[in-house]
């Protein structure tokens, strides 16, 4: 299947993309696709924990699972600079979602 | 929300724009009568970060999603203050000293929660809005902001030979 991935501030400076398309197997999730870009982009392990996980315009998490024309990105931390792990649903939720 | 009117969003509440920001015209967005308190903050650009001195900022956004991102945080914030209507338009592209790069107007039955769910919202953007901020310096360099840990990482790991930009 194929995934559309968005590459913005320093990502976009590290990948020297802005847009690129990558092939996976069925069953792959945000997470798998991550590990697959720190291999291709070794600099991007420095954000390693400390990114939000955007698919179709829409917060996931590691586990979230992708499809067919799925539009991913990393959004790499903003100006707040908190080691933020799914920080988006600790505040829309309390974080339930943050675990596992 | 018991008030059905508040669910009814108008699109020009929360905006992505490259063209300047007017704080008026978010005052007129969300305002009502029945509302006694207006809190509007503006981020402005600052001439220093941590006393270097900044020539300029250039703001980009992942448009098609930050839009969206700021209607739910306002609607988070409504929820937990119960305020009236929020409006938040950010800027991108470049900005120079003075411009206003964030505008967030907040309206309420009273002044206290007004105040605080600007502040939270303030915060809450910083945290996760997909938008980024890069200074450049008055002296030619130029980085994004939240790049930190990218820096020292580097700095500590091995060399690859795969980090050859």
């Amino acid at each position: 299947m194929k995934i559309t991935i968005r590459y913005f501030a320093g990502h976009r400076d590290i990948t020297g993309l802005s847009e690129e398309h990558v092939e996976l197997q069925p069953g792959a999730t945000v997470g798998s696709l991550w590990e697959l870009l720190i291999g291709r982009y070794p600099r991007l392990t420095g954000y390693r924990g400390r990114v939000l996980y955007a698919v179709n315009q829409e917060f996931g998490t590691l586990a979230t699972e992708l499809h067919d024309g799925d539009e991913v990105a990393f959004v790499p931390p903003v100006s707040g600079g908190l080691p933020i792990c799914d920080l988006w649903f600790a505040i829309l939720d309390g974080g339930e979602r943050c675990h596992g | 929300m018991d008030d059905p009117k508040l669910n009814i969003q108008d699109p020009t509440l929360f905006t992505i724009s490259n063209q300047p920001l007017d704080s008026a015209a978010l005052t007129a967005l969300v305002q009502s009568p029945d509302m006694g308190a207006l809190v509007t903050f503006a981020g402005i650009v600052r001439n220093n970060f941590g006393g270097r001195a900044t020539a300029y900022l250039e703001y980009e956004a992942y448009e098609s999603m930050a839009a969206t991102v700021l209607e739910q945080l306002a609607n988070q914030a409504r929820a937990t203050w119960g305020t009236g209507a929020i409006a938040i338009h950010h800027r991108v592209g470049r900005l120079e000293i003075g411009e206003t790069a964030v505008l967030i107007c907040v309206a309420a039955a009273h002044r206290h929660e007004a105040f605080e769910a600007a502040e939270w919202l303030m915060d809450r953007i910083k945290e996760v809005a997909p938008i980024w901020k890069k200074e450049i310096w008055a002296d030619g360099a130029s980085e994004w902001v939240g790049n930190e840990t990218e820096r020292k990482a580097e700095l500590h790991s091995p060399p690859t030979g795969t980090s050859s930009d």
